[in-house]
């Protein structure tokens, strides 16, 4: 009896948090959905969307969510550099190729990231008040990012499915040779999906940075979460990448209920490899 | 194919970033290239009759976490270190009897916060850097694997900022602790939780790391032998954020007084999730960060939330404390370390930074008082050492099953409160004879 009602006030709070986790994953299968590139710069640039939030907010006073506004276009606008300077040119070279030059950029966020903010966490102060339902406190951070969520995702399913470049994205996951054949300019809808990928893992920071304490190193965390979300919810599936993160979400707020809170990474990642060998396509299919 | 290569690259990507989160959190060295702060050059006195003076440069060697988990507090640690050093060597150095001058220089590497770069960093120190003294890393997790290094080359090694018991019960002879041992940090916030609720239920929650686990080993037992119920015991991972969960449990405990932590990060995190949620907890207790200068950062998170103290300016130890105490006092008043502390660093020192300054001044009286910087002489004088400084007491177990544990230094627990003029400040609430302002209790969230 008291576990389930450990659970009920533990399991809002996941559902919330397994939102923000959906849109960090997003970006990472959309890019790899599109052109097979792992990018190892994800956690970074969660990182950076972070940063964004506490200099918008800290520096300049802007309202954070507002801060959004900034911080997407200046992630897209950072993926299409990314893309041109380290990932275009290896994008049909071995999958190693893509692999390390990602991870350079990863290297170099780091280090850059060290050199100006340290790596001591930063916190933004800001609070959106709460809401007490019975035993449960959903703080109104959470619930906030949650809706930013759940709109981006579906801005990010209309965009692809009901837009001519989003359809181009689409077709150039499909089949990148045909796609060319069709008139499509592979080489800047690629340049734009890892803009997209790139945005989505920095609003996902940017959201994250509202309710966490946070560092530069702090999105490796994220950008492990987002392996398992990827391998969950199926690639290239924006809402499989939202329903793997409430799965992980989830799961993180009801596994303390019943056991200890260091159990967490054990189940999660155990989940991961059980996936893996029984359901290696994620629990709802790739789709491109 | 496209799905297999996806996965396989996945699968070993959480591996790998999963066995690097189990060693700690590493990140990029930014530099190979050893710190060095060079001996100042003193000029030689003029004397009447020709005195030969042999000038002899003792290299301490150390790692500091510029990155990675413990980087604010060992940054705080390595600048107490630094400000003792200089002084030193800008006061001419010590002379010895013989007419020996001996001065300091620091070798010094970041560890990033990780075991591994700690033993790699402090072999070269030992073997290629040939330091004659070490002073240990931040935490009790660094210090561990560094004290391991020290004692199979027979290097003497002053630790500070690293409180776990278990390091000095491994039968080293040659590691000597600065800091009151973790099995009796709590004991202070236990006696005065018996003066402000005898009845209070207690939930312990910390991190699972080895100082942590340490403090919590020796607050159980003395908050039951205290006549407190222990309403849950929690662990969590170095590197949660998300605290949601736990403080549901602690508020299904019936909690009313929180007891744990680990280190800043956590710490912090753990401080502000739990105001924000409004639980209705009476007194909160955290290691390592409170005591730290940044925690104010956290705003109306920080009041009330205490936590004990190595050492605090306003109620720093004194000359006449050690003479009341019949034991010899050493070095300058903690008024001074302050002001030389902050005319250097622009910042009020934490007690990270008055462990390192201490570790600087312990060496230098074990040098004093052995008259030689023969290692062997050291650790003889460092086992003989009853010592009070601004920074407390200093008395080494010298017995074989816990050779070099602290047993003369005691500790004060601080609280953020506000000042008349609504700012966050930290008192000393315990021991009363020393405090500073009286504890708020029970905590009121606005």
């Amino acid at each position: 009896m008291q576990q389930i009602s450990l659970l009920l006030a533990s399991l809002p709070d996941g559902i919330l948090l397994g939102f923000v986790y959906g849109v960090a994953a997003m970006g990472l299968t959309l890019i790899w959905g599109v052109m097979n590139v792992i990018n190892l710069s994800h956690g970074p640039i969660i990182s950076l969307g972070m940063f964004g939030t506490y200099l918008i907010f800290i520096k300049l006073g802007i309202n954070p969510y507002l801060g959004l506004f900034i911080v997407a276009p200046v992630g897209l606008l950072l993926g299409i550099l990314i893309y041109t300077v380290a990932v275009h040119r290896v994008i049909n070279a071995p999958h190693l190729s893509s692999l390390l030059a990602t991870f350079s950029v990863n290297m170099i966020i780091i280090g850059l990231g060290t050199a100006f903010f340290t790596t001591s966490p930063f916190n933004v102060d800001f609070n959106m008040g709460s809401v007490t339902l019975g035993s449960t406190t959903l703080l109104g951070t959470r619930l906030i990012a949650a809706l930013a969520a759940v709109i981006v995702t579906g801005g990010l399913y209309l965009f692809l499915y009901r837009t001519r470049p989003g359809k181009n994205i689409r077709a150039v996951a499909n089949n990148r040779a045909a796609a060319e054949l069709m008139g499509i300019p592979s080489s800047r809808i690629l340049a734009l999906s890892f803009g997209l990928g790139t945005m989505l893992a920095a609003i996902s920071g940017a959201l994250i940075a509202t309710f966490f304490p946070f560092s530069i190193l702090s999105g490796g965390g994220y950008e492990l979460k987002s392996f398992v979300i990827g391998v969950l919810g199926g690639l290239g599936n924006p809402i499989g990448a939202l329903v793997g993160g409430l799965v992980l979400g989830i799961l993180e707020a009801i596994i303390p209920a019943f056991l200890e809170t260091s159990w967490v990474p054990v189940i999660e990642f155990g989940l991961f490899i059980l996936v893996l060998l029984v359901r290696p396509n994620g629990l709802f299919g790739a789709k491109q | 194919m496209k799905r297999t290569l996806f996965n396989l690259f996945a699968l070993l990507i959480v591996l790998s970033l999963a066995l690097t989160a189990c060693g700690g959190k590493a990140t990029p060295a930014p530099t190979e290239a050893p710190v060095v702060v060079p001996a100042t050059e003193a000029p030689v006195p003029a004397t009447e009759a020709p005195v030969v003076v042999v000038e002899k440069t003792i290299t301490i060697g150390f790692t500091a976490s510029q990155t990675g988990a413990q980087e604010v507090s060992s940054k705080r640690q390595v600048n107490g270190f630094n400000l003792w050093m200089n002084q030193v060597n800008e006061a001419g150095g010590l002379t010895l009897s013989d007419g020996t001058v001996v001065k300091f220089a620091a070798q010094s590497y970041d560890d990033e916060s990780t075991k591994e770069r700690v033993q790699e960093l402090y072999t070269r120190l030992i073997t290629e850097d040939n330091a004659d003294f070490l002073i240990s890393p931040y935490s009790s997790g660094l210090t561990a694997a560094a004290a391991v290094i020290a004692e199979q080359n027979g290097k003497l090694m002053i630790t500070t900022g690293a409180a776990d018991d278990d390091t000095y019960k491994q039968g080293y002879t040659g590691v000597f602790q600065l800091y009151t041992p973790g099995s009796l940090y709590f004991t202070s916030t236990v006696d005065m939780l018996k003066t402000l609720d005898p009845a209070a239920k207690i939930a312990i929650v910390n991190e699972s790391d080895k100082f942590s686990t340490a403090v919590v080993g020796g607050l159980k037992p003395y908050a039951e032998a205290a006549g407190f119920e222990i309403v849950l015991e929690e662990a969590y991972a170095s590197d949660t954020a998300d605290f949601g969960p736990i403080i549901n449990k602690i508020v299904d405990s019936g909690a009313t007084v929180v007891l744990g932590g680990g280190h800043y990060p956590d710490g912090s995190t753990f401080a502000r999730q739990l105001y924000e949620r409004k639980v209705g907890i009476q007194f909160i207790g955290i290691l390592v960060a409170p005591p730290d200068s940044k925690f104010s950062e956290l705003g109306d998170a920080a009041l009330g939330v205490t936590g004990p103290s190595q050492w605090e300016g306003k109620a720093t130890h004194t000359e006449e404390e050690a003479n009341a105490l019949g034991i010899e006092w050493f070095g300058p008043s903690g008024a001074e370390f302050s002001a030389a502390f902050e005319a250097a660093y622009g910042d009020k020192p934490t007690y990270h930074a008055a462990g390192g300054y201490a570790a600087g001044l312990l060496l230098e009286k074990a040098i004093r008082n052995a008259d030689s910087v023969d290692s062997e002489a050291v650790k003889a004088a460092l086992d003989a050492m009853n010592l009070f400084t601004f920074y407390g007491g200093i008395k080494f177990d010298t017995s074989a099953e816990a050779h070099g544990l602290q047993i003369g230094h005691s500790m004060v627990v601080i609280q953020w409160q506000k000042n008349d003029a609504g700012e966050l400040v930290r008192e000393v609430i315990w021991p009363a004879d020393v405090a500073t302002k009286p504890a708020i209790f029970p905590i009121v969230v606005p």
